[in-house]
């Protein structure tokens, strides 16, 4: 007998989220609420420099000042930032010489998550800076790294290490006042991922962090800040995945690159936070600042894979300064249930013969709602400036919807730009073509969404496309359209 | 005193002018309190990003013409289409100039908003459809509680209308400034077919705003053809906000040809009421010095079934701005909607912006929709090619301009109307090209 496409909604609906799991660490966590003295206990706990703490309570300032936005094509009901803990670290944290002497129930976490420290670490050639928690517990391949004279570390550490570096570069591209939610984070995030390629060195791994919110009530706040100085290349992964919660916990990262002259960075993620239940109860509020600024001749690639979140908030953008500086986009945005996203990018162009491309694929179903939102903007010096965006949205049954909401700006008449989008569902006649030839609607389904990711899909690093695409399956086997 | 202010205690005065004890006159203090609640759209505003009145608002504009005047056939026959027998419509300073007009009660009912709102023999049809379809946004609601005098259109069912009917909008500029308010009313019976072109026209260089809302009703099978030649001049600007509701097989069609004025604002909106209809709105626009023109579109898929068309070709140059901003709503209901929207603009020069919002809301998932959007210049390798077979430059660019702005002025079911616009999209570009297009 047929897989009926009954049995298949079903099955999505009761199927449970794969890794909600909890893992039993004794946190050292601040009370709730957020004021002056939170903020510089936060610093203080982190022996952060005076000019650092000053930073932060400037961002505080700025955000105590701010109201949160409310244009994006979500609804969610807003978090009480009074309510939240702005600090949780693993307790007495020791610093690991070997994996050996990490907790073996952390370990046991990441291989649930099939992240398998040692298996990356001796099969995949990936260095992962484990935050856990907001504070890194595991840096593993730190050696290899620096005889390049690559600087790869938690922030905090880059902080007392690196001062000049990060002060340099810290709100350079994500100013403090940028949003709501970027001056939030300023203000209070914990810790997060630093990395530095120096002058003509091409990082031979992939550099990736992996996030995880993990204590009950606690906000996560991460800050990453990648530099690529001159001529160099770096590969960033960053993934994902946070254990089952009932109430809505809050994620508010910042993200800033910065590629110099010929330098190229690409940045890949995949969001697997928890989506919330199939009545739409709970799950993460993902509100994210990602830019990326980039010199002369250097070139900003992000990719994503957006497949969890109950509501999603995140524009990875280029600031396309240099001449010659090229920014690509790829996304895949998956919504199921009652997850909504709003999701795009800005490309900025502002040198002479800036190049961007953006491809955008939204996969709708459920009772989900599923947007693009996206500004291509050309000043009238960038001359010559190219820009291509192509959405498709796919729709899986009647009770969802997606969106475009694209903006485009030009000043320049020497600018080419084009812009398309289209939205459809899977066609009957190819789900009828598949199982014809004994593909059962599952797998048809399968095909089919992964053939229409195809495009970004490519753009990911190996180790992340085969997770993504088991991913996309999980979240949408199933909803036949 | 700001035009807000001025515009709400003038209220009282222009209540003198007409019948207080109609029924109409609860919708227009329904709107004056909309009004004030909401007054003028800001650039704040998600759809008035682009665009601001703030310059426009600032200017002391009068709100009623002080005195009537006449104006001759002669003077401002090059205005009409006057190649063609037509009905006519026209207002001077938004007074119904009775010597300029052909209005007929023939079968059909080609006259005056002033005699529709006020005649018993209209009570059930104003009832049924004035301000009907219209939304109750700041602008609209003004226009709305001022509504007094403009066209009034009513086809009974099964009527083809023997020819086009023009409506012309003058201004004389005797007033310094003037806001002007025209309300119009076109109400398309069962399988019914009617040709409308409208036009505002403002004679002297005085600044002229003008409000201007139209409601056009298409009734079962009905066939609207309706024109807008936006050929202002410099000082005029215009906030053009038109609603179209449309019953099952019906099709309506809206050409917007904005080629003059200062400050042009089209708001055009569909909403479909039945299944099969089928919603065309195309558009060409041409700008240059400091002109400002601003599409928004809504078209609203309520119902299975239904299609729409969009085309939007801009070009401009010097320091114009164009605007884009196309919005689909497909609704859970409107399943198989069929929804396509075109916006291509070319750029002259580097002074020029055009900002594009082509913007796609899709509730429905066995739709076809799709919206696509370019910016870029003339073709070189063209341009070479014609300039090489001793074509001028200038006249080179304007052929290409023409062949770039063909698909919308093909569609144009009017001949002499359609050689019209090729003329005066010929003078816009400075150019004679010695042959109808």
């Amino acid at each position: 007998m047929a897989y009926t496409e009954e049995e298949l909604k079903k099955e999505l609906e009761t199927k449970e989220y794969e890794y909600g799991f909890y893992t039993d660490i004794e946190a050292d966590t601040f009370p709730v609420g957020l004021n002056e003295d939170v903020v510089r206990a936060i610093s203080k706990k982190k022996n952060e420099p005076e000019w650092m703490t000053e930073w932060r309570l400037e961002a505080f300032r700025v955000w105590s000042e701010m109201e949160e936005p409310e244009w994006a094509n979500v609804k969610y009901k807003k978090p009480d930032f009074q309510a939240i803990s702005y600090y949780s670290a693993p307790k007495g944290k020791p610093k690991y010489d070997s994996l050996d002497e990490v907790d073996p129930e952390l370990l046991d976490t990441f291989k649930k998550l099939g992240i398998s420290l040692e298996e990356q670490k001796r099969l995949a050639g990936v260095a992962v800076d484990v935050v856990m928690d907001s504070v890194s517990v595991a840096t593993t391949f730190k050696k290899t790294l620096a005889e390049k004279g690559i600087i790869f570390c938690s922030i905090s550490e880059a902080i007392q290490e690196h001062p000049e570096l990060v002060k340099k570069y810290i709100g350079s591209v994500v100013p403090r006042k940028d949003n709501f939610y970027a001056a939030l984070n300023s203000a209070v995030f914990s810790d997060g991922s630093f990395c530095y390629i120096p002058k003509g060195v091409r990082c031979p791994m992939e550099l990736s962090t992996y996030f995880r919110i993990n204590q009950a009530g606690t906000g996560q706040f991460e800050r990453t800040l990648v530099i690529a100085d001159e001529g160099s290349y770096v590969s960033y992964l960053e993934g994902c995945t946070a254990p089952m919660r009932d109430e809505n916990q809050l994620h508010a990262a910042v993200v800033e690159l910065i590629a110099l002259d010929d330098a190229e960075i690409k940045y890949s993620t995949v969001q697997n936070w928890f989506p919330g239940d199939k009545e739409g109860k709970g799950g993460v509020f993902n509100f994210v600042t990602k830019r990326g600024l980039c010199e002369t001749n250097a070139k900003i690639s992000w990719t994503q894979v957006e497949t969890g979140s109950a509501v999603t908030w995140k524009y990875p953008s280029c600031v396309l300064k240099g001449d010659n500086s090229i920014g690509e986009f790829y996304s895949i945005a998956v919504t199921n249930n009652w997850q909504q996203a709003d999701t795009g990018t800005k490309m900025i162009h502002l040198g002479r013969n800036t190049k961007s491309t953006i491809i955008s694929k939204g996969i709708s179903a459920g009772k989900s709602q599923n947007s693009y939102r996206g500004l291509v903007q050309i000043n009238s010096r960038a001359e010559n400036a190219r820009n291509f965006s192509q959405c498709d949205s796919l729709l899986m049954g009647n009770e969802c919807g997606a969106h475009t909401f694209p903006y485009i700006e030009t000043k320049n008449k020497s600018a080419q730009i084009e812009h398309e989008a289209t939205t459809s569902k899977i066609g009957e006649d190819q789900i009828f073509y598949c199982n014809q030839r004994g593909i059962d609607t599952e797998k048809a389904i399968a095909l089919i969404v992964n053939g229409f990711s195809k495009e970004v899909l490519n753009k990911l690093p190996m180790e992340f496309a085969v997770e993504a695409q088991k991913l996309l399956e999980i979240s949408l086997e199933g909803s036949v359209g | 005193m700001d035009l807000k202010d001025k515009l709400l205690s003038s209220f009282m005065a222009f209540e003198d002018t007409v019948d207080v004890n109609l029924p109409v006159h609860e919708v227009r203090t329904e709107a004056i309190k909309n009004f004030e609640a909401q007054g003028f759209p800001t650039k704040k505003m998600e759809s008035w990003k682009y665009t601001s009145l703030k310059g426009l608002l600032k200017s002391d504009l009068s709100v009623f013409p002080k005195k009537e005047t006449t104006l001759e056939y002669k003077d401002v026959k090059k205005y009409f289409i006057h190649e063609i027998e037509s009905y006519r419509i026209v207002l001077v300073d938004g007074v119904y100039s009775s010597q300029l007009s052909e209005t007929s009660h023939d079968g059909i009912d080609v006259c005056l908003m002033s005699a529709a709102l006020c005649k018993p023999k209209y009570r059930l049809i104003i009832e049924n459809y004035f301000n009907k379809t219209a939304e109750a946004d700041g602008l609209t609601s003004l226009n709305t509680a001022f509504s007094k005098e403009g066209a009034f259109i009513n086809i009974p069912r099964g009527v083809v209308v023997d020819k086009p009917i023009q409506i012309i909008h003058f201004s004389t500029g005797i007033e310094p400034s003037l806001m002007l308010q025209p309300r119009s009313l076109v109400v398309a019976g069962e399988n019914s077919h009617v040709q409308i072109i409208e036009r505002h026209q403002s004679l002297t260089a005085n600044a002229t705003l003008t409000n201007s809302v139209t409601e056009i009703f298409a009734n079962k099978r009905a066939i609207v053809d309706y024109y807008k030649i936006q050929n202002d001049g410099e000082a005029a600007s215009l906030i053009d906000n038109t609603y179209i509701s449309q019953q099952q097989n019906s099709h309506v069609s809206v050409h917007t040809f904005s080629l003059g004025g200062k400050l042009t604002r089209n708001n055009l909106q569909f909403f479909h009421k039945g299944e099969h209809l089928d919603s065309t709105l195309k558009g060409v626009t041409i700008t240059d010095r400091k002109q400002h023109v601003d599409h928004s579109t809504l078209v609203h898929h309520a119902q299975p079934n239904c299609e729409s068309h969009q085309d939007y070709k801009g070009i401009y140059a010097d320091k114009s701005t164009g605007v884009f901003n196309g919005r689909i709503i497909v609704e859970k209901e409107a399943q198989k909607t069929n929804g396509f929207q075109q916006n291509n603009n070319i750029l002259l020069d580097d002074t020029a912006t055009i900002n594009a919002k082509p913007q796609l809301e899709i509730f429905a998932d066995d739709v076809k929709c799709s919206h696509g959007c370019t910016i870029g210049q003339l073709d070189d390798e063209a341009m070479f090619y014609l300039q090489a077979r001793g074509i001028p430059e200038k006249e080179a660019k304007a052929l290409l301009m023409f062949g770039f702005a063909n698909n919308v002025l093909e569609s144009v079911k009017i001949p002499q109307l359609k050689q019209r616009i090729t003329k005066l999209i010929a003078q816009k570009l400075g150019v004679d090209l010695g042959f109808d297009l």
